[in-house]
């Protein structure tokens, strides 16, 4: 069943008139970018997800608040629906556009209002990317903590909207946790101010709802987050073990002992091999599994948590633990994690990667599952693994020209992902649902469950104008995915671009 | 009491409530019934709900019956040598994990490691629409679907009645000491900003008027540290545990209670009646005579809010919202709870 909008079973979109639609927006709106000759609209017709993809009706690049409120006010009255999009970095197809449906790209809105060093807070536009608001803090001695791996591209209001994690979020925790306050329009065009400059807001905590809602609540059109200061240092250990089950079991003892690292990561043989011989970061190829396990914090704290924290190694039946000498060594260990992706690419013509979370005490388990589905589809698979929060990122390796190996990957995807639900994990830890894994939100939650979803949602948008077909699949999509065997749902994107 | 899964009585309540379309008042140890406006209704009592349903300290997690009391809980964490690191105020004896849950009231060491919110990863909460559902999970990553389980935080049973929560759950620091330090508020509001953007173990800024309390938290190393460069006079930590549960001297003055919060940064208010700081400038404690919109009124200036925590003093203890937030609370609540039959009019009268 395709993750492309369909009306069958996704909900009849209105039919616009796209000429009077765009004389209509340039009367009103004079000095508003409007893009919609078709050769114009193609850069925007996919996002990150980009095996998939829909020309939008027209695109719009405003540069400032009143020509978004302006823009939402006529489509509301019009009935058009609209489609937000950032940067365009998103993994789930959170920003596919719709044909019948305007891409409201917020790129434009990428100033830093404000870095206030004594609230320890940045208030930003939409549009600014992730790493900007350290670089503009770091001045200061502080940065914004949430780091998803395309931090250097992906912008702050996509951030809010999918609320993205990062390598770091067992301490820091996800993009939720690190917000003050979001200046929003609603789907008619009301300005509202979610959370506030004090640490809670009176009424409802609408600001969590809207993290992570996927554009189908309201616009955000600013954002004020919380600034940390930088951990004096950061020391990384890198341990080896002779299996998976020991490192999974490594990974429940440093907790065990009272320790929280800053980031805590996980990779198999296969992952390992094709790192070092991308990268080169001196990781042992013989080894079954690496523990990257970084600690952060005040020098004296550190330096006593990397004893701890080796010796539990050790214990364990780590095969070696080593500690990175220098700053350089530890970029170096990192440098083969966060390329952990474009490297399993360089050894297979393709691969699928998977975003499901798991409670940490079911790795190995979940571990030794799919090496098994991996037997029984003949397909390799690489696994790297936030150990630390739980967030597996599964590599499933296979060649798209050869007959078959296409399904037989989304097959075994979708086996993937049901061993997560089935152990008390989910479908997307970061990623988001998007139209990647609407299908699989009827294996997560029962119809009820999607019926509140969808009460909720009528709440902020009862004509359903904001994002169309994401994040929440209709009871008659589930109904109809139902009938089919789960795992058909999971797609390939072999072409795309992993972190 | 026994542990014991009473959710399908619970339902069933509910259900007959939806039937009758009779208004329920959600309650557990009613330490927390004095915050909001009143509600008529018929109790809905979670207490026989209770109990700790799966509890892995490897797993840093913790999942639990909303009729659970809260102390219990925060036993069964100190055993295995973690805690709330929201430090949630009881505010009387019989205090239940859904009353932290549903005030979402935190304690001094919020600024520096969340609030009741942030440590929720999932919740099983009765709806308006008579279903027991679940959302969110036992796992610290999960972006599917809406963020039902935080939403609920904070609601005053307004959206739907908890009856499960899991929570992530922190080890308890290794070291841990108390200071007392001699200025005036001014310059203790100037010196927390300071220290703010260094790699401090504060983990509780409070100020009573006369010196400045703090709280250092962390590795025996760092902890040691700062005390030594921070100097002043060692304090008894039972202090935090009075401040958080207001049994300071402070709180026994006769006059209304008010919670103020506002950016830390915001400086010295000048507000009729005595004033108590804590989260290191961005709650702060008023004991005033002075009417509720000259009181909003300056907290309005600084970007704060303003909330009453003595009952009967005035028709809406919390803030007023803007009325655009207001209508969509009302549409939030008319779409979760239909027939306006939890807590009806607790937080606001329209909600």
């Amino acid at each position: 069943m395709s993750i492309l909008y369909d009306e069958r079973v996704d909900g009849a979109l209105p039919r616009i008139d796209k000429p009077a639609l765009l004389a209509e927006l340039r009367a009103c709106l004079p000095d508003l970018d409007i893009l919609h000759e078709r050769e114009d609209l193609k850069p925007y017709e996919c996002d990150g997800l980009s095996a998939y993809r829909a020309t939008p009706l027209l695109v719009v690049l405003p540069e400032r608040v009143e020509q978004v409120e302006s823009l939402l006010k006529l489509c509301h009255a019009r009935g058009v629906p609209v489609v937000a999009r950032g940067a365009g970095t998103g993994l789930s197809g959170g920003a596919l556009p719709l044909e019948q449906g305007v891409l409201l790209v917020l790129a434009r809105f990428n100033r830093i209002l404000e870095v206030n060093p004594a609230g320890r807070f940045a208030r930003v536009q939409p549009g600014v990317r992730n790493l900007a608001i350290s670089q503009a803090a770091a001045p200061h001695g502080l940065y914004y903590a949430p780091d998803p791996s395309s931090q250097i591209a992906c912008s702050i209001g996509g951030n809010v909207a999918e609320n993205a994690g990062g390598v770091h979020c067992l301490k820091y925790g996800l993009t939720v946790h690190n917000l003050l306050k979001l200046e929003i329009l609603s789907a008619c065009g009301e300005r509202m101010t979610l959370g506030s400059d004090a640490l809670d807001a009176p009424g409802f905590d609408l600001m969590a709802l809207f993290t992570g809602s996927e554009g189908m609540l309201g616009i955000i059109t600013e954002v004020t987050v919380k600034l940390l200061p930088k951990p004096q240092v950061a020391r990384v250990l890198l341990a080896s073990f002779d299996s998976v089950e020991k490192a999974g079991r490594a990974v429940g003892a440093i907790i065990a002992e009272g320790i929280i690292p800053g980031g805590l990561e996980m990779m198999d043989n296969l992952a390992i091999r094709a790192v070092e011989d991308f990268i080169h970061a001196g990781y042992p190829v013989e080894a079954e599994a690496i523990l990257l396990c970084e600690l952060d914090g005040v020098e004296a704290d550190v330096q006593e948590d990397c004893q701890r924290v080796r010796a539990v190694l050790e214990a364990v039946g780590a095969s070696e633990v080593r500690l990175a000498r220098d700053e350089a060594e530890r970029t170096r260990f990192w440098a083969g994690r966060k390329n952990a992706f474009p490297a399993v690419g360089r050894i297979s013509p393709d691969y699928y990667c998977m975003d499901g979370t798991i409670p940490r005490r079911e790795l190995p388990g979940v571990l030794r599952g799919i090496a098994e589905l991996s037997a029984e589809y003949g397909l390799r698979v690489a696994n790297v693994f936030h150990a630390g929060d739980g967030n597996m990122h599964p590599l499933i390796l296979f060649d798209a020209n050869q007959p078959g190996e296409l399904e037989r990957a989304e097959a075994l995807g979708g086996r993937i992902l049901e061993l997560c639900v089935a152990v008390g994990g989910s479908i997307t830890g970061e990623h988001g649902v998007g139209r990647e894994k609407i299908n699989q939100m009827c294996a997560q939650f029962n119809a009820d469950e999607l019926t509140l979803f969808h009460a909720v949602k009528a709440a902020f948008d009862p004509s359903g104008l904001l994002n169309p077909g994401k994040n929440i699949p209709t009871l008659h999509r589930c109904a109809e995915f139902g009938s089919m065997h789960v795992h058909q749902g999971a797609l390939p994107f072999p072409e795309l671009e992993r972190f | 009491m026994d542990d014991f899964d009473a959710s399908a009585a619970l339902l069933e309540q509910v259900n007959q409530a939806l039937a009758q379309g009779t208004a329920l008042r959600i309650r557990g140890g009613d330490s927390k019934a004095f915050l909001g406006r009143p509600v008529a209704g018929e109790p809905l009592d979670t207490r026989a709900h209770r109990g700790i349903v799966s509890y892995d300290p490897t797993e840093l997690v913790v999942t639990v019956r909303a009729g659970t009391p809260l102390a219990e809980l925060e036993a069964a964490l100190d055993a295995a040598g973690q805690m709330l690191s929201c430090e949630p105020p009881h505010l009387g004896a019989g205090a239940t994990v859904g009353g932290m849950l549903a005030c979402g009231l935190s304690g001094p060491r919020r600024p520096w490691a969340g609030s009741v919110r942030d440590l929720v990863l999932g919740t099983r909460v009765i709806t308006g629409l008579g279903k027991q559902l679940r959302f969110g999970g036992e796992v610290m990553k999960n972006v599917a679907g809406y963020d039902l389980s935080r939403l609920l935080v904070g609601s005053y049973g307004c959206l739907g009645v908890l009856t499960e929560v899991s929570l992530k759950v922190l080890p308890k620091p290794r070291a841990r000491l108390s200071l007392r330090l001699e200025m005036d508020l001014a310059r203790a509001l100037r010196q927390l900003a300071e220290w703010g953007q260094q790699p401090l173990p504060i983990s509780a800024a409070s100020h009573d008027g006369q010196a400045l309390q703090l709280r250092l938290e962390g590795g025996e190393g760092s902890v040691a540290a700062a005390r030594q460069r921070l100097g002043g006079e060692l304090l008894d930590g039972g202090y935090w545990r009075d401040l958080n549960e207001q049994r300071l001297a402070f709180f026994a003055d006769p006059r209304p209670l008010w919670r103020l919060a506002l950016p830390s940064t915001s400086g010295v208010l000048a507000l009729p009646g005595e004033q108590l700081i804590d989260w290191g400038g961005a709650q702060r404690w008023l004991k005033s005579d002075a009417e509720a919109e000259a009181i909003r009124r300056v907290l309005s200036e600084v970007g704060g809010h303003a909330s009453c925590f003595s009952a009967g003093v005035c028709d809406s203890p919390f803030q007023p919202l803007a009325a655009p937030l207001l209508r969509y609370h009302r549409q939030l609540k008319a779409q979760l709870d239909p027939q306006g039959i939890f807590n009806p009019g607790r937080m606001y009268a329209e909600v």
